[in-house]
């Protein structure tokens, strides 16, 4: 009997301690030590779709939801909302579609940023730290929801300002369409 | 309040640059006042509550040792400590009111000495961890943004307009004022006015992240003219370094993450999310008032913010040696 609630309990906190991993938040990180910009291609040798997957970036920040906080910190902060939105696009592609131009894999999305593409993406080699690249990355992973579930805030950060179109009250239209202020 | 002075000598308290003794403005001697009254009101309370005691505790009851003392009934005594806890509930409760009326007048005079038709308008923005000061001008290139280092000239009403970029601060300078918080899309107005000149120290006073301890700034009072000279120099935007190693650094700034964050006016560098450097040598502290704004200090929070500010939003900048000295010797024109 003692011996199943020695099991227990070590299994509760064997548990709860792997949640935190998704927590886990490094302030000074190492620099990487492989060059993923030379090794991610855009296109293979033939002409056409023939997509070459790039080798696996860092993980440790596609599994982590305080780097995809950070990346949508750094979202706003370093004006990718400026072209992008939101995700839903403007001057630049929409982000939370399932169409990838350049490529879904962590590796081809650091890749576009730091490179630039053509029609607008500018490079931020130099100008982004790698290890912010990639929590931007992770972000815009988790726009078309390809980040564990885990890892995914399940909440919003802004509040709704206004009800779903569902919701919202009937309102009684005026001016020149609506026939109540004439009739008063 | 009498006897101020010799009092506070005798309990060690100095009163510094970060102090709510010795006040600098109306506000803090009116907030002063309160607490001094508050002070020896309780210390009175205090010796009276001792001595009774002692009193109590000195009674000596003759008798067996061995066995509690049985008290015999003594009606006289009974009324006359009925009559004693009256009047003491009764004093205490007048006291209390009178507390409170006092506090009341305080805060009143606290506001009331600040409804001024001219005075100094400066927006203070909370970040975490810094403060983004701005004295706004209708004029748009006469306006002045700094940080962590508030201006103000002695002798005129100063009222501060607070908001926040992120979580809720606090803003307090206790040789000034009390505190008021700084809520996230939500602005208020703080009026003070500052008698003495000097360089008063201030601290985020709402737990607001990692570097909460971190999260200082300095009001640094001065006489009307000099503060004009200050706003003067401050509207100006960056000149162009004429020192080979400044133009550099320029190019290194405005090629490297610095830009992404910071301001220098007068350059491409336009990005609000840091502190505004246009005029970053004129600044005595850096970092939230953590570090003196020298070479050496300057160079180790470039390269490792994180090290001195665990979790600040500053990114390591990893820059080559040439790459760094010519920065920060560029960061030192920026008078």
């Amino acid at each position: 009997m003692s011996r199943c609630y020695q099991f227990a309990v070590l299994a509760t906190v064997a548990l709860s301690l792997s949640a935190c991993k998704r927590e886990t938040r490094e302030f000074r990180p190492v620099p990487p030590a492989q060059n993923v910009l030379n090794t991610v291609q855009v296109s293979g040798l033939n002409p056409g779709a023939n997509p070459v997957v790039p080798p696996p970036a860092p993980s440790v920040y596609q599994e982590s939801a305080y780097a995809v906080s950070q990346g949508q910190t750094l979202y706003n902060q370093y004006n990718c909302v400026g072209c992008h939105a939101n995700g839903g696009g403007g001057i630049g592609p929409p982000l939370m579609d399932n169409n990838w131009i350049y490529g879904s894999e962590p590796a081809n999305v650091f890749a576009t940023i730091m490179q630039g593409r053509p029609n607008g993406m500018p490079s931020f080699r130099n100008r982004i730290p790698e290890y912010q690249a990639w929590e931007i990355v992770a972000y815009v992973r988790s726009l078309s929801g390809l980040l564990p579930k885990d890892v995914a805030p399940a909440r919003s950060d802004t509040m709704n300002i206004k009800p779903a179109p569902e919701s919202m009250p009937r309102q009684t239209p005026t001016g020149i369409t609506g026939a109540t202020e004439q009739s008063k | 309040m009498i006897g101020v002075g010799p009092i506070a000598a005798a309990l060690l308290i100095d009163p510094g640059a970060h102090s709510m003794f010795g006040g600098a403005s109306t506000q803090a001697s009116h907030i002063e006042w309160l607490y001094w009254l508050i002070f020896w009101i309780c210390f009175v309370v205090y010796v009276l509550v001792i001595a009774a005691f002692t009193r109590a505790g000195a009674r000596n009851y003759r008798g067996d040792p061995g066995m509690l003392p049985v008290l015999p009934k003594d009606e006289a005594g009974d009324r006359r400590a009925g009559w004693f806890v009256g009047t003491a509930v009764v004093v205490t409760i007048l006291t209390l009111f009178f507390v409170l009326v006092e506090t009341v007048i305080t805060g009143k005079k606290v506001e009331s000495a600040t409804t001024s038709k001219n005075p100094v308008t400066i927006n203070v923005i909370g970040h975490q961890w810094w403060w983004e000061v701005i004295y706004p001008n209708p004029q748009a290139d006469q306006t002045v943004t700094t940080a962590n280092e508030i201006h103000v000239p002695v002798g005129k009403p100063v009222v501060i307009l607070t908001n926040s970029a992120d979580v809720i601060h606090s803003f307090w300078p206790p040789n000034i004022n009390g505190k008021r918080d700084l809520l996230p899309g939500y602005s208020s107005a703080f009026w003070f006015q500052v008698d003495k000149p000097g360089i008063y120290r201030g601290q985020c006073a709402e737990f607001c992240g990692l570097q909460h301890a971190h999260m200082g700034f300095s009001i640094i009072a001065e006489s009307p003219e000099q503060f004009a000279q200050w706003q003067q120099n401050q509207v100006k935007p960056a000149g162009d370094p004429t020192d080979p190693e400044a133009q550099r650094g320029k190019q290194v700034f405005l090629t490297h993450a610095c830009i992404m964050c910071h301001t220098v006016r007068g350059t491409d560098a336009g990005s609000r999310f840091g502190p505004d450097l246009t005029h970053l040598a004129s600044r005595q502290m850096i970092a939230a008032e953590t570090l003196p704004n020298t070479r050496g200090a300057v160079a180790g929070w470039i390269v490792d913010p994180q090290r001195i500010k665990p979790g600040t939003q500053m990114s390591p900048n990893p820059l080559a040696p040439d790459d760094l000295q010519a920065v920060i010797t560029y960061l030192q024109t920026l008078q």
